[in-house]
């Protein structure tokens, strides 16, 4: 511990903040550290007594692995298409290993899907908008979903004569490099760049966010990226010359003791 | 019918930095001090889950919702404007503590050059340096009268600093000792010194150690969780009105916070307010709560829209040049940044916090000769230890792809070996680039939306050429491997986040003419009406604006308690 850690006097003068820290009970290296980060989530939740979360075993189920939003063909769709955005290398796992279409699935189920913390007052005007001016349809992103879903299919049957999900990697990737182009015509009011667009920062969210979202797999994108995730202090390794590699741990470390 | 409050000493809308600033300075003094803020209540405990990218960079848990108001934006007066709908290029803040709960805490002193910077370029240059279309203007007040509210502001928020080594820079001594230096702060030191620039570590209002402030307020050491930008402090490690100023102006006794409440218009008679009006958005009633003075402390670009909507203040007009409310917009630049990749080098980049860089200022203001330069000011140089993501960082050298394997590996491979040098470039007021009301679309309420009208120009596009080849040049002398250097500036990209130094639009000055605001932000027009805020800037420099914002609040504080005593106008 360095001397400054040692004489920084973690806890201010202020009752309320007093009461907070000592419910925390949180320490690293002897030190209380106080704040927010301390676990106030008790473990009377008797839903987390199944192994649901990223400390399960292997053989644990996954009850966060489920559809609210896709149908059978456009989750099949968007796990391939994300696979290819994303993909399994000898560095690590893809985006089916990392369930990055589940959680794609759930952030079209909620806000994210429905734009409901965006302005989606008309009247809009897609067409003379650039690129520079961002969403400029009616359209939410369940509906381009939809439509983008549709025409990566329609695409696949056109050419090769089968479902998007069926047809080989390489011919996978043609398709998304036409529709990142905007080659393909979508049967709405948005080009299929935008879609891309989309679904690639969905795809890389998925590898990368919370596990609590329902991707990041056993935090394997964290690790393939030595990402240490929810941790409670760099104080003393801030200076350090060489790297230090920290085994991540999730939100879900909040609610555990 | 809105429904009549009993009068207060001074209304606030919105309860961010300066409002928190006022309302703590006054409320001292025994005034009785309102608060209206259209967001949520704030506390250091609400940030428990808060490592968290996509919640808080990804989706902007701490911004405005913007599907109740907007603003609407475009390159210039012949096109349509269209709504910004989506968080971008800015994030504009709600909630108790405003911007100041998810600020970086990089705290500088806007230069003694920025207040003065029509009299000093034309002292230097001369009268033709200033092309047509830029109404530069002084601020109608000199750094030196202002050092004693820097002073203020710095020592409230206890910020962290050494002084800047440069001979033009003035000295400032803080209240407590700079942040550590990471690794890749001393490379971008060393490499700056042997260019013969002169580089220091940022100051900081994440403290590099505890610290218990004039209020008494005590706080603790900065963690460098590597999560501020955008995100809470969960520690009270970084300052913000809700761990400063906001408790102490509650502790007097005489300061009303009421949430959910958005105000908006300013009410006012024969050139006085009266008080202003507003929604509580809980129940959906309309309130007038009158006041002695009305303080518009709802952001810059929120200041701008809520004096149009109460036609306060004479609109400025582009055409004629007229007018003052919503004139000198200006902004930032970040496009000059290069990004350096290192082989042999793997750093602790998830570490860091909000406002640990290495700086230069040999680049800025008017601390370099522009004599034979096509453009004035410039812009800080930095190579920032904020704290990077793992979903917004995938930096990877041009000419990779930007999906599929080998980008995924690159990214993968470079994540913790690439290094960014950046900088905030200057913006220069333009005849061109003004705010004034949407004529199509409206809030939740019905009223107009902001029209923002912007474009960098040549001044920025000269100057950002002119930078990037010394972050690159930085670089190199850093022994980076392989080096992306950026292309010009183009359009503004209203999608991409650069920077929240929205700046303008109600400046101060000497003329009530040229500015909205005498030099204690008392408007010409309404004496009590106090508007702080960035808005006040007649021009943005390339820095942080924080520290400033918070000076001329501190100015303001002191402006409004005048008033109250012997009324008028303060100049």
């Amino acid at each position: 511990m360095s001397e400054q850690e040692k004489n920084a006097p973690y806890l201010d003068k202020r009752s309320s903040r007093r009461t907070f820290i000592k419910n925390s009970g949180l320490t690293v290296g002897g030190v209380v550290l106080g704040g927010a980060l301390g676990s106030l989530l008790s473990k009377d939740s008797t839903t987390q007594t199944h192994e649901t979360g990223v400390h399960s075993t292997a053989t644990a189920v996954n009850f966060n692995q489920a559809l609210m939003y896709f149908d059978k063909t456009q989750f099949d769709t968007i796990d391939a298409a994300a696979e290819q955005i994303f993909p399994k290398t000898e560095v690590g796992p893809g985006a089916k290993e990392l369930l990055i279409a589940f959680y794609i699935d759930h952030q079209l189920a909620g806000s994210w899907g429905l734009n409901s913390k965006e302005y989606m007052s008309g009247p809009f005007y897609p067409a003379e908008a650039s690129s520079l001016f961002g969403h400029q349809t009616h359209l939410n992103r369940q509906q381009i979903f939809n439509l983008g879903i549709e025409a990566l299919n329609s695409e696949a049957a056109k050419q090769y004569k089968a479902k998007f999900s069926e047809i080989t990697a390489e011919e996978q990737v043609a398709i998304l490099q036409a529709f990142e182009a905007g080659e393909v015509t979508l049967n709405g009011a948005v080009t299929s760049t935008y879609f891309f667009s989309l679904l690639k920062s969905a795809t890389i969210e998925g590898a990368y966010a919370d596990p609590l979202y329902g991707g990041n797999k056993d935090m394997a994108g964290w690790k393939m990226k030595n990402f240490p995730g929810h941790q409670m202090s760099y104080a003393n390794i801030i200076e350090k010359d060489e790297f230090v590699k920290i085994e991540p741990t999730s939100l879900n470390s909040q609610h555990k003791h | 019918m809105a429904k009549k409050l009993p009068k207060t000493d001074i209304v606030l809308a919105g309860v961010g930095w300066t409002g928190g600033i006022i309302a703590a300075e006054l409320t001292k003094k025994g005034y009785k001090v309102v608060g209206l803020e259209r967001g949520k209540e704030r506390k250091t405990e609400d940030y428990l889950m808060v490592h968290d990218e996509l919640r808080y960079q990804q989706r902007n848990e701490m911004m405005q919702d913007l599907s109740k108001e907007t603003l609407t934006v475009r390159h210039d007066r012949s096109k349509r404007a269209l709504p910004y709908r989506q968080h971008g290029s800015f994030l504009i803040g709600d909630g108790v503590g405003g911007s100041g709960e998810h600020w970086n805490g990089l705290t500088y002193r806007f230069f003694p050059y920025d207040f003065e910077i029509y009299s000093k370029t034309v002292e230097r240059y001369g009268k033709d340096k200033i092309p047509a279309d830029m109404p530069l203007q002084d601020w109608g007040i000199t750094y030196n009268e202002l050092v004693p509210y820097f002073e203020k502001f710095e020592a409230m928020a206890g910020i962290s600093g050494e002084t800047n080594p440069h001979p033009e820079v003035p000295e400032v001594k803080y209240p407590t000792v700079p942040l550590k230096e990471t690794p890749s702060m001393k490379m971008f030191k060393e490499a700056s010194k042997s260019l013969g620039y002169h580089p220091y570590i940022a100051p900081a209002a994440t403290l590099s150690e505890s610290y218990t402030n004039p209020d008494g307020i005590s706080r603790a050491a900065c963690q460098y969780c590597g999560f501020c930008e955008r995100f809470g402090c969960e520690y009270g490690a970084k300052a913000s009105p809700v761990v400063t100023v906001l408790p102490v102006a509650k502790e007097t006794g005489n300061f009303e916070v009421r949430t959910h409440c958005v105000v908006r218009k300013v009410l006012h008679t024969n050139g006085k307010a009266t008080g202003v009006l507003y929604v509580d958005t809980r129940t959906g009633e309309e309130y007038i709560q009158e006041a002695d003075v009305v303080v518009v402390s709802a952001y810059a670009l929120n200041n701008i829209r809520i004096l149009l909507n109460s036609q306060l203040g004479s609109p400025y007009n582009p055409e004629s040049g007229t007018g003052v409310i919503g004139k000198n917009y200006a902004y930032q630049m970040t496009s000059a940044a290069s990004t350096g990749f290192f082989k042999e080098k793997e750093f602790n980049l998830y570490a860091g916090t909000g406002s640990l860089a290495g700086v230069i200022d040999d680049f800025n203001g008017d601390n370099f000769d522009h004599t034979d330069l096509n453009f004035i000011h410039g812009g800080n140089i930095a190579l920032g230890h904020y704290g990077k993501r793992p979903i917004s960082n995938n930096s990877v050298p041009k000419g990779t792809p930007t999906w599929g394997k080998e980008f995924k590996d690159e990214s993968i491979y470079w994540a913790n070996r690439s290094l960014s040098v950046g900088s905030q470039g200057s913006v220069m007021p333009n005849k061109e680039n003004y705010i004034d009301l949407d004529p199509t679309y409206k809030d939740q309420f019905g009223d107009p939306l902001l029209r923002m009208t912007f474009n960098y120009k040549e001044n920025e596009r000269n100057q950002q050429k002119y930078i990037r080849d010394i972050t690159t040049k930085i670089l190199e002398e850093m022994g980076a491997d392989i080096i992306n250097s950026p292309g010009d500036q183009g359009d503004w990209d209203t999608t991409k986040y650069q920077t929240t130094h929205n700046t303008g639009g109600v400046i101060m000055g000497a003329d009530p003419k040229t500015s909205a605001l005498n030099n204690y932000l008392q408007m010409w027009d309404c004496e009590n009406v106090f508007v702080p805020g960035a808005s006040a800037f007649p021009h943005n420099s390339g820095m942080n604006p924080t520290g400033t914002v918070g000076a001329l609040a501190y100015r303001a504080a002191e402006g409004i308690e005048k008033y109250l005593k012997t009324g008028g106008s303060l100049v």
